[in-house]
């Protein structure tokens, strides 16, 4: 095997341009960074408050996160899931001031002084709510991933009142996509819980 | 998404004032965030106008105001609308999901931008996302775009069903502009057609804010009906949507309104079918003979020719519905 060598002209070259860098004066690499600053632009750090389940958090986030990846990625609060992040899937459901909203399009710098609730805060310490426990009775789920979305959409759907029919139920579940295609198990627990 | 700022602003005067062409508004945000994750749409600044706007609806004898700011489940549950002006509610209840209604204000609505597969693609042609070039749709993936109205730059769809039954009713959109005038666009002329401009879509002034929407009373609240074909049942963009209204002297039309949706680049009135179905009997064979007259203007492009029978079939059906509404 050939064993790796460096030449005398090789080592001379690099270490002297290291030199050059490191020496490259402070204005020059503030100017570097200006220039940067107008290509690319800085991100916005903002400071606030929210509260979810209850309870207060004091957030520092990058202005672009959404309430989605506020709760999943910075408050591990993993319940909720990210399906399409675009709108088209229901798997984001959460609760702002107490109505079914999609989190990955809501912009978590802009639910400062609203309650958020999500698939966390649903039950009574170890007790589960209504709803969860009609999903596991009436197989309400499959592989799972859409099921935090499905049930807060069920328990909104249940307070509004649209549960008159089968079909009003489906039409108003149609937001909550499932792969799965748990659907029927998913009509029998809202039924239940309507009951 | 690109970094940007975020405020509010606390009238409407600052809000305009704020505003240009780098800086949007944001409402519901259903719209806006999607546009910006995919790059069609790249603010450094965003003024959050939910606190800013009316959230109510205001009834009065001369017709009804809904603010800007009013979530469209909001409207469509509220009981001046569901009683005045029930097309309306009907209308928003077809379209997108729960929560999605939830978050989407009726002053967004109006402003949501085409589905275009090729506008939401930024790798591909689009006039209206990048002017100059080229149309994708035209000669390409256009089973759901327009049949009437379109140009050769552009042959997108507005998708918003709300707007078909403001149309049908005549609303105007009120509006502040730089000039910190309020001013009333009548819903006919609210939205445009393509023309060679496709990057435009509606005539709101450049940085004007929508404060609120109104509709004149009317009649139209007994023989109505709004229909919705699709891909599936629900949770889906229209092929074609038909708003229909009538007034009815027993069986006689007194007044009719005929407004369709996924037709063209703004929500489309038939006007010569409505013009021929005043005075006419409300019968089968009548409507069949206005639904011939609103596929005597349509012309599919490469992918949507069945959107003719369709439509054809979507009139009659919406016009006997206003009969059983
Ligand atoms: C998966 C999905 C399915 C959908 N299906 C349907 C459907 O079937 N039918 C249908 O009609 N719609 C449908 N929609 C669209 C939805 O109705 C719109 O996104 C919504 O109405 C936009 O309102 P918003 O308040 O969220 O607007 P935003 O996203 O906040 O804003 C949209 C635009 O309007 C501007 N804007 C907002 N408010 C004002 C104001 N007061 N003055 C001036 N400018 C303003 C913003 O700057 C932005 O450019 C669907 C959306 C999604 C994501
Ligand atoms: S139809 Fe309009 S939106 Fe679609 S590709 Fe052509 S120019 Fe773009
Ligand atoms: S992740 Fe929000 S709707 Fe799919
Ligand atoms: S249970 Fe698997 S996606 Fe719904």
């Amino acid at each position: 095997m050939e064993k790796q060598t460096y030449s005398r002209r090789f080592f001379l070259t690099t270490s002297s341009l290291l030199a050059t860098f490191a020496f490259i004066p402070e204005s020059v690499k503030a100017f570097y960074s200006n220039v940067k600053k107008l290509v690319i632009r800085p991100k916005e750090e903002l400071r606030f408050l929210v509260t979810i389940n209850k309870k207060k958090y004091r957030i520092n986030a990058d202005s672009r996160t959404t309430l989605l990846d506020l709760v999943r990625e910075q408050l591990q609060l993993t319940g909720t899931k990210k399906g399409c992040d675009h709108g088209q899937c229901g798997a984001c459901t959460v609760h702002v001031d107490g109505q079914r909203v999609l989190s990955c399009l809501t912009l978590a710098a802009m639910v400062q002084d609203k309650n958020v609730t999500t698939i966390e805060g649903l039950a009574d310490g170890d007790k589960l709510h209504p709803m969860q426990q009609a999903f596991i009775e009436c197989d309400g789920f499959q592989c799972g991933y859409c099921t935090p979305g499905q049930i807060m959409s069920a328990v909104a759907c249940v307070n509004e009142g649209h549960t008159g029919s089968v079909e009003e139920i489906k039409e108003f579940m149609s937001g909550n996509l499932c792969r799965c295609g748990a659907y029927n198990g998913i009509v029998e627990s809202i039924q239940k819980v309507a009951r | 998404m690109r970094p940007f700022t975020l405020s509010k602003p606390s009238t409407i005067s600052q809000a305009v004032s704020g505003k240009n062409e780098a800086v949007r508004y944001i409402a519901g945000g259903t719209n806006l965030l999607d546009l910006m994750k995919k790059h069609i749409s790249e603010p450094d600044a965003l003024l959050d106008v939910t606190t800013l706007l009316s959230d109510t609806v205001q009834s009065a004898p001369k017709g009804i105001r809904i603010g800007a700011m009013v979530r469209n489940s909001v409207a469509a549950s509220n009981s001046d609308i569901r009683s005045g002006f029930p097309l309306v509610a009907k209308a928003i209840l077809a379209g997108a999901s729960p929560q999605i209604r939830n978050m989407a204000s009726m002053g967004g609505n109006l402003l949501q931008r085409t589905r275009c597969p090729y506008f939401y693609d930024i790798t591909m042609p689009c006039n209206k996302r990048k002017p100059g070039s080229g149309c994708g749709a035209k000669d390409g993936e256009n089973r759901m775009s327009a049949v009437v109205g379109y140009s050769e730059h552009c042959v997108a769809v507005h998708p918003s069903d709300l707007c078909i039954a403001l149309a049908a009713l005549d609303a105007s959109v009120i509006v502040t502009g730089k000039d910190q005038k309020a001013i009333a666009i009548p819903f006919k002329d609210f939205h445009r057609l393509p023309g060679s401009t496709p990057e435009k879509d509606n005539n709101l002034p450049e940085n004007a804010i929508i404060t609120s929407i109104d509709i004149p009373a009317n009649a139209f609240n007994k023989n109505y009906a709004y229909l919705k074909v699709r891909d599936r049942d629900s949770y889906a963009f229209a092929l074609v949507s038909v708003a229909a209204a009538l007034q009815l002297d027993g069986l006689r039309i007194r007044e009719a309104r005929l407004a369709s949706g996924g037709v063209a680049h703004k929500p489309w009135r038939w006007y010569e079918a409505e013009q021929f179905l005043k005075g006419k009997e409300a019968t089968q064979a009548t409507f069949s003979q206005a639904a011939d007259i609103v596929i005597k203007e349509i012309k599919p492009l490469s992918n949507n020719g069945f959107k003719l029978p369709m439509l054809k079939g979507a009139i009659e059906v919406a016009l006997q519905n206003c009969l059983t509404a």
